[in-house]
């Protein structure tokens, strides 16, 4: 499992390195796949209501009225049909995307379980939503849906009389299977908007919509597509024939000639499987969990930054337990904590700075304390020679850091780059550790914990608390986000960063000690 | 890259994605029955006999508690049903098939689709539901041409005499 994961979180990290050289980071369609597929659910639901207008129940009715939009009424209803049926797709495209990349990612187990099942319950709605539909244009993909699934729904064997033997023959097709498709065809779609809010539940500030400029240009490239490539209707749906050769909606039906090959009996079992598969996932090993973080009450005086900065909605608020005159206190619900340590680099007393036997922060990540943020970053400076010294900081999930450790660059890896204090950086070059600061990871818009890259460039720029002091010179610092496979553009960045670095007023009159033999990576584990 | 190539690539992403979605909505075309063919569908429910239902005797009904003095005593399983179809005079499918429902005393059920060349055939369909060990309790046979993917049915139902073909 560990083996499909890698390879396939290389093979997402090869084309999003060769998107990221097209895409600025926030059109960048694969950092936005969760958010695309929502994109398209309100696309689905604005066409579906216009198209409902248009709509008639009832075998001869239902087919004249969908192919009455498509002749008629092209120009509006039309296209709305068109919308309707390809932004399906698109959903189900995109949620397929999403899914293999969330996988890839590794953000399918520990605290992340609740979201990952509630996506495979998604993708059963997002189904049934799909196939109702196709069964009200009554033509003859309709018919063959008809068919096939109630097969697969009489191999469940729970209902008497089979299903199948309502589409036997023209006569056997009863007009109320209309008016049920169509209220299955609403009321599901209205239950998966719910549990998609449910999906989001254990997030911070989810990404639901995707960035405007993003949105606009997917938008206008469905338009495009309705356009260019209408949504037909096939011949009308006629019971007394069998169906030959028929157009397939490959996205939503691809399944289904499965069954000719292992039965609809095969082919519940085999989606059966898959889905039990997708839901122990979770589950399966290898199991490792890092500890959640923990508050220390001593330390903590309710200021509510980690609340704010937690992408995972793992701290709230509490009233103070422990008599100290705060009015409240961080709490930390160890279940829904992923152990980024983000809420570190949000609280104002995790700073280096503290006295030796007081660094402790009031939240900390038991495994990777304040002292041990401190005792990495006094290692990494170790060492270093020359008068252009580098302290470069990455994380466990983005652009590799193995290459960079030599004399002038010293590394320090944390889970996430947001768990890095700004005070830190004003720590390494006001007592001289280093002459620069690189702060790299994944990509922009890409932060395997949603949002360390956001709130670190915006601690740097003083737009969130805890900031980065004023007097820390700006122009010692590198932010570079270049992604899993940008180890070469984060070597030439150091370079030039390097190269152009101010010289250090103090520099000259200090003798730095010759270098001594170092570890090349000060690292968390 | 300078900004229009960045733009014209951009546009060829999302028109990949594009063609990606309208492509695969429709396209490629699946055959779900050789269009050369017809089909003949044997679909059925019908639930076989009970098997020895006995008038219980005087005696017999005085030993039962009041409320449950049936005249008859019949178990509550149903025979399995037999079905043979023939296509111009050489086997189809022939089976027994088993009463459903948890305690057997369901309908047994077909619903089993046939492809057969088109032109005339002669199509034989027998059925026996009772305990009898020789013989069908129905049976009916007919001579007809079938088109290519004609959908012809095959339905089974007492009230109406026994086979229909639809
Ligand atoms: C139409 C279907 C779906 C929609 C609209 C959707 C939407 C979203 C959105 C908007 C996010 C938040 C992204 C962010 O803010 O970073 C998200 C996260 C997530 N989704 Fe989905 N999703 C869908 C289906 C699925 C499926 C099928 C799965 C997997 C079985 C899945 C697994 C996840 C996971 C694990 C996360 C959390 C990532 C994290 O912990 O950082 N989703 N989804
Ligand atoms: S480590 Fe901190 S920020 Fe990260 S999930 Fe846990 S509580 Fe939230
Ligand atoms: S950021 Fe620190 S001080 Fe503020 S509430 Fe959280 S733990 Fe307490």
């Amino acid at each position: 499992m560990d083996l499909l994961r890698r390879t396939l979180r290389t093979g997402f990290a090869q084309v999003e390195a060769l998107l990221d050289r097209v895409f600025p980071p926030t059109w960048q369609p694969l950092y936005h796949l969760g958010a695309l597929a929502f994109f398209c659910l309100w696309i689905v639901f604005v066409s579906g209501l216009y198209v409902y207008a248009f709509f008639d129940t009832g075998t001869v009715d239902a087919f004249e009225s969908v192919q009455n939009m498509s002749t008629s009424y092209w120009y509006h209803a039309g296209v709305m049909r068109s919308l309707h049926r390809y932004a399906s797709d698109g959903m189900v495209l995109f949620m397929a995307a999403h899914l293999l990349r969330e996988f890839s990612l590794d953000r399918y187990r520990g605290a992340r379980w609740f979201t990952w099942v509630t996506g495979v319950v998604i993708i059963w709605l997002v189904y049934v939503s799909g196939i109702t539909g196709y069964w009200l244009v009554w033509d003859e993909l309709a018919q063959f849906v008809a068919i096939r699934t109630s097969e697969l729904v009489d191999a469940i064997g729970i209902f008497g009389e089979p299903i199948a033997r309502n589409f036997l023959t023209p006569g056997s097709l009863d007009d109320r299977f209309f008016s049920l498709m169509l209220f299955l065809h609403i009321a599901i779609p209205l239950i998966l908007l719910m549990v998609m809010w449910i999906h989001l539940q254990r997030l911070t500030r989810p990404e639901i919509n995707p960035p405007r400029g993003l949105a606009i240009a997917m938008l206008a490239a469905f338009v495009a597509l309705a356009l260019v490539m209408p949504a037909t209707s096939q011949a009308p749906a006629d019971l007394g024939r069998v169906l030959g050769r028929i157009g397939l909606d490959w996205y939503y039906l691809g399944t289904y000639p499965l069954a000719d090959l292992i039965g609809p009996r095969g082919l519940l079992g085999l989606l059966g499987v898959i889905t039990v598969i997708l839901l122990a996932l979770p589950v399966m090993p290898p199991m490792r969990r890092p500890p959640a973080a923990t508050v220390n009450l001593e330390f903590c005086n309710g200021c509510e930054r980690c609340v704010h900065d937690c992408p995972y909605e793992a701290v709230k608020l509490v009233p103070r337990t422990d008599g100290l005159p705060f009015e409240h206190e961080a709490r930390v619900d160890p279940a829904l904590c992923v152990s980024c340590g983000i809420c570190t680099g949000a609280c104002p007393t995790a700073t280096p700075f503290r006295q030796r036997g007081r660094m402790i922060a009031g939240i900390e990540l038991p495994h990777l304390a304040l002292k041990d943020l401190r005792a990495l970053t006094d290692k990494a400076a170790e060492g270093l020679a020359g008068d252009r010294r580098i302290i470069a900081i990455g994380c466990d999930h983005g652009v590799g850091l193995e290459g960079l450790g030599d004399q002038a660059v010293g590394v320090v890896r944390l889970p996430c780059t947001g768990m890095l204090p700004p005070s830190f950086i004003d720590y390494i070059l006001s007592r001289d550790l280093a002459d620069g600061v690189v702060l790299t990871g994944c990509a922009e818009e890409a932060c395997q914990n949603r949002n360390g890259i956001a709130w670190t460039e915006a601690r740097i720029e003083g737009g969130r608390d805890p900031h980065l002091r004023q007097r820390v010179p700006r122009e010692r610092i590198l932010r570079i986000w270049p992604g899993k496979t940008g180890e070469k553009a984060l070597a030439r960045a150091i370079e030039a960063f390097r190269a152009d670095l101010p010289d250090q007023p103090s520099a000259k009159a200090v003798k730095r000690p010759a270098a001594q033999p170092r570890p090349v990576v000060a690292d968390h584990e | 890259m300078n900004k229009p190539l960045k733009w014209l690539a951009q546009g060829l992403v999302l028109a990949l994605i594009m063609v990606m979605i309208g492509f695969l909505a429709n396209r490629p075309a699946y055959t779900n029955f050789p269009e050369d063919q017809a089909m003949i569908r044997l679909s059925f429910s019908h639930g076989g006999g009970r098997p020895d239902c006995h008038r219980r005797t005087p005696e017999e009904l005085a030993a039962l508690p009041p409320n449950m003095r049936a005249p008859m005593d019949c178990p509550r399983g149903r025979l399995p049903v037999l079905v043979e179809l023939d296509l111009d005079g050489g086997p189809l499918f022939h089976a027994l098939l088993p009463p459903g429902g948890l305690h057997g005393d369901g309908p047994s059920r077909v619903h089993q689709g046939f492809a057969v060349p088109p032109g005339t055939h002669t199509i034989t369909a027998r059925l026996r539901d009772s305990g009898r060990t020789d013989g069908f309790d129905y049976e009916r046979e007919v001579t007809l041409d079938v088109a290519p993917r004609q959908n012809l049915v095959i339905d089974f139902k007492t009230d109406a005499g026994g086979f229909i073909v639809h």
